[in-house]
């Protein structure tokens, strides 16, 4: 692999790996909350289950199809949200997920990466205008 | 294509002069790049006669006006329609569609009407007539394609013993470029009653048509797919049809009286251009057409045939690469295609590290990808400044996707 190659950096090796093997990737049998957005610019679909035992995120599932940056984050934001109380996973914003992704997200891609974070906000709380804009 | 000189792409790209930054640029059938000719047009009103039309007794104001008025007749010319009184500026394709469907459409379609449509519609000529048709207690019924991308006719026969009040359908499919046999299917939809509009957004630029010849009743289409500005369109409608029609949107210029107690509306074409229309674009648009005739569509339909043919080819032969609809000889210039393991995002995000522009999305057909089972396509698309050796840098950031995500 030639390291030199800008993409061998946007598409590092984890994100790829994010995508090709996902992690909590699935349904569960009866989630607490269920919830499912898609991205209107290309029609990406991710979904979420999440089963809450006094007040702590006790599992997640994610499903859908989508590109490598939508998959990627949304295995990520499974990863790092279960086991979190549900206050503390509110906490989570756009920034951490950037931060997760560790690369640059073009303006076109933006919606690709916040995609599971909408899910969450959507789904969890009911936050139906949530925009990507960040309310704290 | 004996007798046909074949376009010399150095010298046209020469007038193009976003080709100095080196984007190798395949989305042009979701807007085209224009010449030095039109960006002329338009720097020329705004620095020499900027001025409003219709109203000023002044210099300026009738120079504006002249200018603005010639593109009607090279429209007219364009598409071959008898008379100016036939073109209708919008602001595009979408604009003109939602005209006829609210200026003819809520004067003529009632309810249990039948309108027809296609599953390779583009958005802008669906959601117009699923809003007439929810207001008016209408249905609509899809003419489904086969496994090559062609429309079936034989269901699009069967739909017009139905006899349909409205049949509308794009002459070229943006997603895949099929070229629709619009003729044949016009006469078949005007025998059975039926008023057909056809969209013209992909067809003008790369196929064009003779209105007369077709007898399609309206034919919208998009400057800026075509070498113009964005912000203009023509609507071509019949003069029979026009004549009845009521006004879409209201206003300044498209009056004849104003008194208290109500309006009377002016003739055609300007009953339909309500407030001031985009002047500048229309010149512009005026400098698209003479650019596009002074190079000629013919040589254009074979140098995109050329480079469709070619990028079939080179595409087809990667593994792992799906294209979809028919091959280039009923195609326009546009290739839609889909990478195995790789989102069209994906491939669009790296191939723009490589300067390649192309399109990955629904492209606005959202039906069709549904139809063909996909959520998005990757899709390129080509015009007269396109070279063969652009296709070759296409395949080759594929290559290199497929690279990254093995």
């Amino acid at each position: 692999m030639n390291s030199g190659n800008p993409d061998e950096q946007f598409y590092r090796e984890y994100i790829l790996d994010h995508y090709k093997n996902p992690r909590n990737f699935g349904r569960l049998e009866s989630p607490t909350i269920s919830h499912e957005e898609d991205n209107p610019l290309c029609g990406d679909v991710i979904g979420m289950d999440l089963a809450v035992e006094d007040g702590k995120i006790a599992d997640v599932r994610f499903h859908g199809r989508g590109c490598a940056i939508s998959q990627a984050s949304a295995s990520l934001l499974t990863e790092r949200i279960k086991g979190l109380t549900v206050e503390e996973a509110r906490k989570i914003n756009k920034e951490d997920v950037f931060e997760e992704l560790g690369i640059e997200i073009s303006p076109a891609r933006i919606k690709c990466a916040l995609l599971s974070l909408k899910v969450l906000k959507v789904g969890a709380w009911g936050l139906g205008d949530w925009t990507g804009e960040e309310e704290e | 294509m004996a007798g046909l000189k074949p376009i010399d792409v150095d010298e046209v790209r020469k007038d193009f002069p976003i080709f100095e930054t080196g984007v190798v640029y395949l989305d042009s059938a979701n807007t085209s790049q224009r010449p030095r000719q039109v960006l002329a047009a338009m720097d020329e009103y705004h620095t020499r006669f900027n001025a409003n039309i219709h109203r000023g007794a002044y210099r300026f104001s009738e120079i504006a006006t002249e200018r603005y008025e010639a593109t009607r007749e090279k429209a007219k010319r364009y598409i071959n329609a008898r008379s100016t009184r036939e073109i209708v500026y919008t602001r595009g394709t979408t604009e003109g569609i939602n005209l006829v469907a609210y200026g003819w459409g809520r004067k003529n379609v009632k309810a249990g009407d039948l309108i027809v449509l296609t599953i390779l519609e583009h958005h802008s000529n669906i959601v117009p007539w699923q809003i007439l048709a929810a207001e008016k207690g209408a249905r609509i019924e899809w003419v489904d394609i086969d496994d090559s991308g062609r429309l079936r006719q034989d269901q699009f026969a069967d739909l017009l013993k139905q006899e349909p009040k409205l049949v509308a359908f794009g002459q070229v499919s943006n997603a895949m470029g099929t070229v629709n046999p619009v003729v044949e299917m016009t006469a078949a939809a005007k025998a059975a009653g039926a008023t057909v509009l056809v969209d013209g957004a992909q067809g003008a630029p790369h196929a064009g048509i003779d209105v007369q010849a077709a007898r399609c009743d309206f034919y919208a289409f998009s400057s800026h797919k075509m070498l113009g500005p964005t912000g203009a369109g023509i609507l071509y409608g019949r003069r029979e049809v026009l004549e009845e029609m009521d006004p879409f949107l209201a206003g300044g210029d498209m009056i004849r009286s104003v008194r208290k107690e109500g309006a009377t509306y002016a003739d055609i074409p300007t009953r339909f251009e309500a407030g001031t229309m985009p002047i500048a674009q229309v010149i512009g648009l005026g400098a698209a057409f003479d650019y596009l005739d002074s190079v000629g569509l013919d040589r254009v339909r074979a140098h995109e045939r050329d480079l469709t043919e070619y990028a079939l080819e080179a595409l087809g032969e990667v593994p792992g690469v799906t294209l979809f609809g028919p091959p280039a000889s009923e195609r326009a210039g546009v290739v839609s295609f889909a990478v195995e393991g790789i989102h069209p995002h994906d491939l669009a995000t790296i191939l723009d590290r490589h300067r390649v522009a192309i399109r990955a999305g629904h492209h606005c057909a959202q039906p069709l990808m549904n139809r063909l089972d996909v959520t998005a396509t990757a899709r390129a698309s080509f015009y007269l400044y396109s070279r063969r050796d652009e296709i070759e840098v296409l395949v080759e950031g594929v290559r290199d996707a497929q690279r990254i995500f093995a």
